[in-house]
């Protein structure tokens, strides 16, 4: 599992990479993890659908993300523009 | 001394490939191509879809008839790094709205300011997008 940040100026950046499964690299992607919700970030797990479709969840805790899920996406927080 | 955000077109290109390279991984291979081609994603149900411009708002409209309905004014700003500047990539920025509008569309829609058409966007313009973007999937 790979944890990415969309950033200014670079694109995504890979934050953290570790398989869930494994306690060491969990504590590390979980710490990550709400570092990113704690810096004001919204997570979203990519999934592709029954028939193909592409699409995403948002995860506000780590234990909602899939142990399957590649990656969770970090972004900014919306605001009314 | 303070830093800011200074352009640099060679960054923010290298930034704008590696965005469309997630928005392709993320939402799609079709989606990057309608990026590409129109300038723009689309999200759409039975009743009614949105279309997704870079750092502009969202547009609403009927998916029966086409009848635009709203902008709907919504930011991504990351001020972590000022010299970057707080806007995402445009790719970003639409992938964004896309995976916030696939996940949750409450609670982006309920975030957003709620506009006219017209505020930021001209109208005949979108209407131009939707028309060329619906030709073209068909």
């Amino acid at each position: 599992m790979k944890l990415l940040r969309m950033t200014p100026g670079k694109g995504d950046v890979l934050l953290a990479e570790g398989d869930p499964a494994v306690a060491e690299d969990e504590e590390r992607l979980v710490e990550e993890f709400r570092r990113q919700l704690d810096l004001g970030m919204w997570a979203a797990v990519p999934e592709e659908g029954p028939a193909g479709t592409r699409e995403a969840t948002m995860v506000r805790d780590f234990s909602e993300v899939p142990l399957d899920a590649e990656r969770v996406i970090f972004f900014p927080q919306a605001a009314g523009g | 001394m303070r830093r800011r955000y200074v352009r640099n077109s060679a960054r923010e290109r290298r930034a704008e490939q590696r965005a469309r390279e997630l928005l392709c991984t993320t939402a799609g291979q079709e989606a990057l191509e309608t990026y590409e081609r129109f300038g723009l994603l689309s999200v759409e149900n039975d009743e009614y879809g949105y279309l997704i411009y870079p750092q502009r708002p969202l547009v609403a409209y009927d998916a029966v008839n086409g009848e635009l309905l709203s902008e709907y004014c919504v930011r991504f700003r990351d001020g972590s790094d000022p010299e970057a500047g707080e806007k995402l990539p445009d790719a970003d920025d639409v992938l964004a709205k896309w995976m916030a509008l696939r996940a949750d569309e409450r609670e982006l829609i309920g975030t957003a300011n709620v506009h006219p058409l017209g505020r930021q966007l001209d109208p005949a313009m979108v209407r131009r997008d939707l028309a060329a973007l619906r030709s073209w999937q068909r």
